[in-house]
């Protein structure tokens, strides 16, 4: 497993890696981790001419928390997100995703950019970054531009990035104090993808749920935000039956492959228990 | 004054480190600190790389070959298709059962990553950049994926290179993609039991096509020295001796020209006992260029083209008594051989020892007949980690017995205790014709059932079943009881061979004159820790600390001829063979130490690391002492030196046994299946080495873990192959993988000289039916028989589903 | 395509070399320095066997190109050992456990568990198998390698607490 030949590039500027990728557009891909990227070019399934390491850009690699939004930057590894105790302290389920993401060598290179910005359907961070109502900021030669989580995702390896945009940050606004999340997912081993996995944020007061979102992982050829299923929460008290409900809208929009993890009536089965668990959890921590 | 007193026997045999202690291998001082020597490791000056271009379709006829384009690349050295072999009369190689598979694809391509190009190169990335460049044409042809429509009358001909060739290797062939039809037993007999039986069951039970994945995969270097004619092949070989004759039949260059030696090998566990086009083509481009080449697989290739296992449909009937007496056992096996039939079995054993299929019951009449089919599936069907095709007999019936059991609603423990073969019965010859040698199955049994708490288990399962019945609980409980009985050691001479080549196995020591000694061994350790237990046989039987003994295999230039390390042989077949050559040298040292005592030789007696005389301890010898004697005295009737060699060819088989016990959590809402707790009570005979022991036994363990629970190489209907890498094949880590219990009786072989009856292989045997078991006893109350392996989590969740128990 | 100049200190030793940019580290690591204790056991970056340290992190150096580690600071088991050349407490404790058998994973697992016990010296058997999760075995069925991390572990405390 040999990858092709390629001209290596690394800037130590956003502006000179945006200058690289418009003068070799269609040529030339982003490398940051590495872990998405390198293994499709040893396959000789992506074969750039050349790479822009992105490593050296120091503005990409912080994690600034505000009064009220978060920004994280692209090339933020898995484990900066784990070891950063003020980020698990206002969005615990960053940590929590992170954890459940390939094995501790990965998680030291793999990072939050990747992870969102290529659009593969295995990768867990789109739907957290979906269930949090993230904005992906694109920066281009043309300027900056935002696009929500939640619309950047047109099919796999297919989204609203245009061949030369570099996605340079992600930003969300700070969950709410009090609010419970959690990530359940189900592999059929450490390293694996998820069979089905689901992401719930949720509050409750005096009882009963005062907002809700819902997403998933792996379900279908993108990330899928269960806003349905969200909704058939908001002002229940999570009850058996608000959680069938929710179950139930959450499968209705799966639509899996078949493979090694299980045939399609499976995963879409798993998704719903995934859902209901993760709902479970979220409303046990919230408060 | 200070007087050292003389050492106690007991401090004796300490520093000796013989057998039973846990000695710290040898082998780890170089590993734990990067300084292994594997094949991948070896670089020669101006050494070339090979890889190839491999066929994208199961089934296609090769319509055009043109490697221009890879030619003109700079740093290409060499493009060999099969036009290139052909006359060289090696486009096609001599399988160890008996078949011929093709080198470089002949006309068609028969298997997903078949080799069809072999491109050498001046560096690893030159030649896959070159394997890019040749282009092959293709026509595609209908792919035969499914074993059972192999010998339909319009199945597609694969095997046009034999298609009028109706006479195989074992006998007439009845189809085209027949392969050979082998039985043994008696079947009248059993199907007369089962007519007459009060209770019958029947189950076709599916062993899945697997790998043994080990974690280096196969590779080799070939270097032809052209100025003394020689041709040195560096590999990953279980067998390094029979590829050296099978390499000198292949090449006609006389053995005496060719070395093979075995570097460190990262894990065998059968995958590195054949023959591979990669060491034929590496061989062939050395001969060809002058320089040396090495070529190392992927791991997709790996997994993708090199020696899968098992992939053998089993159907079996038994007949008992309704209160649980077993009368008779019928079965018959479909085996999907691939491509080309390159199973590595002894030669008179095209389904290998699958007659052990009675396992360790007293059946008194049982006929078991194989049918083996090509398919266009990768060839192989090597044991991994097992016996040749034991592990598929012990999971068909220790599978069986459960299905009886539940038949009959006994505890299945209680049905295997009522069926065992009894203490006193052995040697016990089977109905199929084993002679097993010893054995003491009940107490192993009852001692793993008290171990476990069984009776308390099987209360908590009752209560357990109530709660989920209740709605308290999604999850239910299994227990999985297996008992299996290995044959080990191949093998006697008389009726053991691989390609002519008897399989017994070899010792030759030489004793220095200061008393330490070097040994070599025709086998060769991947992991088992060979340097580290072979001299503690030695030590026990020399009396020369084991730590003063060097250890050497796998150089075929200087380590006496043996047939290899897989099947559990290098113990009890190097293992005697290194005891008998122990005892040849004591024998000479008890005569030189009678000389240097001037007594008769029949008044010594050996004691730990000595002669000494009878009644007179005072008087002796020590090994040492009588090591450097053989050197520097002149000894009327003696040869100068201590030197021996043992050929050992056993008399029969060893058969090792296990009592395994595994508990199991089923979340039926997900399928996961949560390993509670897995006993492992094995019985080898006499214990060399008790720490590499229970190593042998975790790392078998896992292995079957692996496999009963999610191991699987499929094709879709058009031949491409599922699960081909890491992704998908599973190996569990250390998170899937549980703590082990093990345990042991010892019930010494009494044909081998120290007991002892080989290990490595008996926890993959046992464990499988033991998990499967603990998968189906969960489950069992609602009507559950049988449900094919691997029980991965979506396949447990569907038997959940037809059983009604989910949402 | 040019090949690039890379720099970068192994095991305490400063490197340099030209390098096409494809060259993936194991690579170079194995063929062009000989360093050849780290292995490829996957080429897809799910066994470990090609774990190195990498300015103090534990990677998988069959998914790095070359130009990545520029001016990095790697430790391979090479240079796990003692200056002086006795064992490290990881080195002694995987022997004297029986951690390893064919000794493949051996150099990852080791340099994996070397960087684990500096991130969490006091580590439960569950978050040593966590932290090795990484690293394939096929032999040992892991239970002792995490037996031999623990004493390890043990050892390395006691020793901390001496000094």
């Amino acid at each position: 497993m040999i990858p092709g030949s390629f001209d290596y590039h690394r800037p130590s500027t956003i502006d000179e890696a945006i200058g690289l990728l418009a003068s070799h557009v269609g040529d030339a891909l982003i490398l940051a981790g590495g872990h998405s990227l390198i293994p499709m070019m040893k396959l000789r399934m992506a074969t750039p001419e050349h790479l822009i390491d992105i490593q050296d850009i120091y503005d990409l690699s912080a994690i600034s928390i505000g009064a009220d939004q978060i920004d994280i930057g692209a090339t933020v590894t898995q484990a900066q997100l784990i070891h950063s105790e003020e980020l698990a302290d206002c969005c615990p389920i960053l940590r929590e995703t992170s954890l459940q993401i390939a094995d501790p060598q990965i998680r030291n290179l793999g990072t939050i950019g990747g992870n969102v910005a290529n659009g593969d359907p295995g990768n867990d961070m789109p739907a957290i970054m979906q269930l949090l109502d993230a904005d992906y900021v694109l920066q281009g030669p043309d300027g900056t531009r935002t696009v929500k989580a939640r619309a950047y995702y047109e099919a796999a390896y297919f989204t609203a990035r245009s061949e030369n945009e570099i996605l340079t940050s992600i930003r969300f606004a700070k969950p709410p104090a009090g609010h419970g999340s959690s990530y359940h997912k189900q592999k059929r081993k450490i390293g694996d993808y998820a069979t089905a996995a689901a992401a719930v944020m949720l509050e409750v007061s005096n009882g009963s749920c005062t907002s809700a979102s819902i997403a998933m992982t792996n379900l279908a050829d993108t990330p899928l935000w269960a806003e349905a299923a969200a909704n058939a929460l908001i002002g229940s008290a999570l009850d058996a039956d608000a959680i069938a409900a929710a179950v139930a809208a959450a499968r209705a929009i799966t639509n899996p492959a078949s493979d090694g993890r299980g045939p399609a009536e499976y995963r879409t089965h798993l998704a719903g228990i995934m859902v209901k668990r993760a709902i479970e959890t979220a409303h046990a921590r919230a408060g | 004054m200070n007087v050292q007193s003389p050492p106690t026997d007991k401090q004796r045999i300490e520093k000796l480190q013989g057998l039973g202690s846990s000695r710290k291998r040898v082998e780890d001082a170089r590993f734990t600190q990067g300084k292994g020597n594997y094949v991948g490791d070896i670089k020669l000056p101006g050494m070339l790389f090979g890889d190839f271009v491999r066929s994208p379709y199961g089934h296609a006829r090769i319509k055009s070959i043109n490697k221009d384009a890879a030619l003109a690349m700079p740093g290409v050295v060499a493009v060999l298709t099969a036009e290139d072999l052909k006359p060289l009369n090696l486009h096609y190689m001599p399988t160890l059962a008996g078949d011929v598979q093709a080198v470089l694809a002949d006309e068609k391509v028969l298997f997903q990553a078949q080799e069809v190009a072999f491109v050498v190169a001046k560096d690893r990335y030159i030649a896959a950049d070159a394997c890019e460049l040749v282009e092959v044409e293709y026509e595609e042809l209908p792919a035969l994926v499914d074993a059972f429509k192999a010998m339909d009358a319009d199945a597609p001909l694969l095997r046009e290179d034999i298609k009028d060739k109706m006479e195989g290797a074992h006998g007439a062939r009845a189809h085209y993609n027949h392969i050979f039809h082998w039985d043994c037993g008696d079947e009248e007999g059993a199907n007369k039991a089962l007519a007459d039986a009060d209770v019958t069951v029947e189950e076709m039970i599916t062993y899945q096509r697997v790998h043994p994945c080990p974690l280096e995969t196969c590779g080799c270097v070939a270097s032809m020295d052209k100025i003394n004619g020689k041709l040195t092949l560096w590999g990953t070989f279980q067998a390094p001796h029979a590829v050296r004759t099978v390499a000198s039949l292949i090449t006609n260059i006389p053995e005496h020209k060719i070395r093979v030696v075995s570097p460190d090998i990262g894990g065998g566990f059968g995958n590195k006992v054949g023959v591979y086009p990669g060491y034929i083509c590496s061989a062939v481009a050395s001969i060809v260029t002058g320089v040396p080449i090495k070529w190392v697989e992927d791991r997709m290739e790996n997994l993708s083209a090199t020696a899968f296992a098992r992939d053998y449909h089993m159907t079996g009937k038994l007949a008992a008594t309704k209160d649980g007496v077993i009368t008779g056992l019928h079965c018959h096996v479909l085996a999907d051989h691939g491509a080309f039939d390159a199973c590595a079995d002894p030669t008179k054993f095209p389904a290998g020892f699958f007659n052990i299929c009675t396992g360790s019951y007293d059946i008194p009449v049982a006929y078991c007949g194989v049918d083996g089919v090509y398919t266009n599936k990768a060839p192989g069907g090597v044991a991994y980690r097992c016996s040749f095709r034991v592990t598929e007999a012990a999971y068909m019936i220790e599978r069986m017995i459960d299905i009886l059991a539940r038949k009959l609603d006994m505890d299945p423990a209680e049905l295997r205790m009522k069926n065992f073969i009894k203490k006193e019965q052995f040697p016990y010859t089977s109905a199929l014709g084993w002679e097993y040698d010893s054995g003491d199955y009940h107490t192993a049994l009852e001692k793993g059932m008290e171990s476990v708490a069984y009776k308390a288990l099987r209360a908590e399962q009752v209560d357990n079943r109530a709660a989920f019945e209740r709605g308290e609980t999604r999850k239910l409980m299994g227990i999985g009881v297996a008992f299996f009985t290995e044959i080990v050691g191949a093998g006697p001479v008389k009726n053991c061979d691989i390609l002519g080549l008897g399989m017994f196995d070899s010792c030759e020591i030489r004793i220095h004159p200061t008393g330490s000694a070097i040994a070599r061994l025709g086998t060769i350790s991947q992991g088992q820790g060979h340097a580290t237990t072979f001299a503690q046989i030695l030590a026990t039987e020399i009396g020369i600390p084991a730590e003063d003994i060097t250890l050497e295999e796998g150089d075929t230039d200087t380590a006496p001829y043996g047939l290899g390390t897989y099947g559990s042989r290098s113990t009890p077949v190097a293992g005697a063979a290194t005891a008998m050559a122990g005892r040849k040298i004591r024998a000479k040292a008890q005569m030189i130490a009678a000389y240097l005592l001037e007594v008769h030789e029949g008044d010594l007696e050996w004691d730990i690391d000595r002669f000494q005389v009878k009644g007179n301890p005072e008087a002796h010898k020590t090994m040492k002492e009588i090591a450097f004697a053989s050197y520097n005295q002149a000894i009327p009737g003696l040869e100068p030196g201590l030197e021996a060699v043992s050929y050992y060819d056993p008399p029969n088989m060893t058969y090792p046994f296990g009592a395994y016990i595994c508990v199991v959590d089923i979340d039926v809402d997900t399928g996961v299946t949560d390993i509670r707790s897995f006993y492992a009570l094995d019985d080898c005979g006499t214990r060399i080495n008790p720490m590499i022991i229970e190593g042998q036994v975790h790392g078998g363990l896992t292995e079957a873990l692996a496999i009963a629970m999610g191991q699987e190489i499929s094709y879709d209907e058009i031949g491409n192959i599922k699960g081909g890498s890491l992704m998908d094949f599973y190996l569990p880590t250390a998170v899937e993988t549980p703590m082990w219990t093990t345990d042991f009786t010892t019930t010494p072989s009494p044909h081998h000289p120290i007991g002892a009856k080989g290990v490595g292989e008996s926890p993959n045997v046992g464990g499988v039916p033991a998990f499967s078991n603990a998968v189906h006893d969960a489950f069992a109350h609602k009507g559950l028989t049988h449900t094919q392996m691997p029980h991965d989590h979506w396949r447990v969740w569907k038997t959940a589903q037809k059983l009604g128990l989910t949402d | 395509m040019s090949k690039t100049h890379v720099k970068m200190t192994i095991n305490g030793d400063e490197v340099e070399a030209l390098a096409e940019p494809r060259t993936l580290l194991i690579h170079f690591l194995r063929e062009e320095l000989g360093l050849t204790g780290p292995h490829i056991g996957c080429d897809t970056s799910h066994c470990g066997a090609c774990t190195i340290d990498l300015d103090g992190k534990s990677v998988k150096s069959c998914t790095i190109f070359v130009g990545q580690a520029q001016n990095a600071e790697i430790t391979t088991i090479e240079g796990i050992a003692h200056p002086d050349g006795t064992l490290h407490a990881l080195q002694e404790a995987f022997r004297q456990h029986h951690g390893l058998q064919c000794g493949f994973c051996t150099p990852g697992m080791i340099t994996r568990a070397y960087r684990l016990l500096q991130e969490n010296p006091n580590p439960t058997e569950e978050e040593i198998r966590y932290g090795i999760s990484g690293n394939l075995c096929r032999c040992t069925g892991y239970q002792n390698i995490v037996k031999a991390i623990q004493v390890a572990a043990e050892e390395l405390s006691v020793k901390e607490a001496a000094q």
